[in-house]
């Protein structure tokens, strides 16, 4: 990649500090930022990390529930000023990058093994 | 008017405050040199000519050499004109990216992307000749009937046919400017603009 644009990204360092580390497996709570007119409140989106992808400005990362028997997937843009912070709540072993194998599971057969702490 | 020549160097992503992502190009712009005034009097028009971009002496014609001379400057690679500039400038001057300000409004012109030899489906937009059924196999992506038959007995002139796409000179207009790195030359505006990476752009106001 370019130095110049090494350099402009280089301003996302510090919002990419304030952020945990996680990856695909982990169970993680991402407060998002909702405003409705001039109000602003906080709310939370529970769920297991399915996917991290792209690299830069524009990373993302999948993250995927099942709210009353429905699945819900949310991606969020890593970088976004709408999110608030992000806590790491379980640590998965996973066996690879991308859990789309979770989409066709359900109840029991849906879960993640919990990874020893480093 | 006033403008400033550069290079695209590539694209990325800024977050604005209230959430969203803007997609955005950095172009390397200036510094650039003031090689020729034309005024009225002399050449009928008021003009300046800017040369961007350093280039070897020994790839440097004479007479260009002694261009380059006058101005007391290097030999540049690139040189525009621009007519009607705002600012009075004078020969040997130097314009940088400091020219531009975070919120102005800026068109870019560059040369787009050579694409070769296309169809009319790619280069005009045409819709492609109807569907894949009724008893056709070949010609999808065909332009259709080109003209009537015994009259006109011509195809007319400037009827859109397939043919070489791209390499053309393209302005976007009104692309905001995000950023100014003064320090790096750097100008971040707001969208894409026309050429590969490493091609020549011109910003004007």
């Amino acid at each position: 990649m370019n130095e110049l644009i090494k350099f402009v990204e280089a301003e996302n360092a510090a919002r990419r500090a304030e952020l945990p580390v996680f990856s695909a497996g982990d169970t993680i709570n991402v407060h998002v930022k909702i405003r409705e007119g001039n109000k602003e409140r906080i709310q939370v989106f529970q769920g297991t990390v399915i996917q991290r992808k792209n690299s830069g400005a524009g990373e993302s990362f999948t993250v995927r529930k099942v709210s009353n028997g429905v699945g819900v997937e949310r991606i969020f843009p890593l970088l976004s000023p709408n999110i608030d912070k992000i806590e790491v709540l379980r640590l998965g072993k996973v066996r690879r990058a991308r859990l789309f194998y979770l989409r066709g599971k359900q109840g029991k057969a849906a879960r993640v093994k919990e990874a020893k702490k480093k | 008017m006033s403008g400033i020549i550069g290079k695209k160097i590539g694209m990325t992503s800024l977050y604005k405050a209230d959430g969203s992502a803007v997609a955005c190009t950095l172009i390397e712009a200036g510094p650039c040199v003031v090689t020729q005034v034309k005024t009225v009097e002399k050449e009928g028009y008021s003009a300046i000519q800017l040369g961007y971009g350093e280039k070897k002496e020994k790839h440097t014609t004479k007479s260009l050499l002694g261009h380059f001379k006058k101005a007391n400057t290097t030999p540049k690679k690139k040189l525009v004109e621009f007519r009607e500039f705002e600012n009075t400038m004078n020969l040997g001057d130097t314009i940088t990216s400091e020219l531009f300000a975070e919120g102005d409004f800026v068109d870019a012109i560059g040369t787009s992307k050579g694409k070769g030899f296309q169809g009319v489906v790619k280069r005009h937009g045409f819709g492609g000749v109807g569907g894949q059924t009724h008893g056709q196999h070949n010609r999808g992506r065909h332009p259709g009937s080109i003209g009537a038959c015994s009259f006109p007995s011509r195809v007319f002139k400037g009827l859109r046919m397939a043919g070489r796409t791209g390499g053309n000179r393209v302005k976007v207009q009104n692309l905001q400017v995000l950023k100014v790195y003064s320090d790096k030359n750097l100008i971040v505006v707001s969208g894409s603009i026309p050429g590969a990476k490493n091609s020549y752009v011109i910003l004007e106001k």
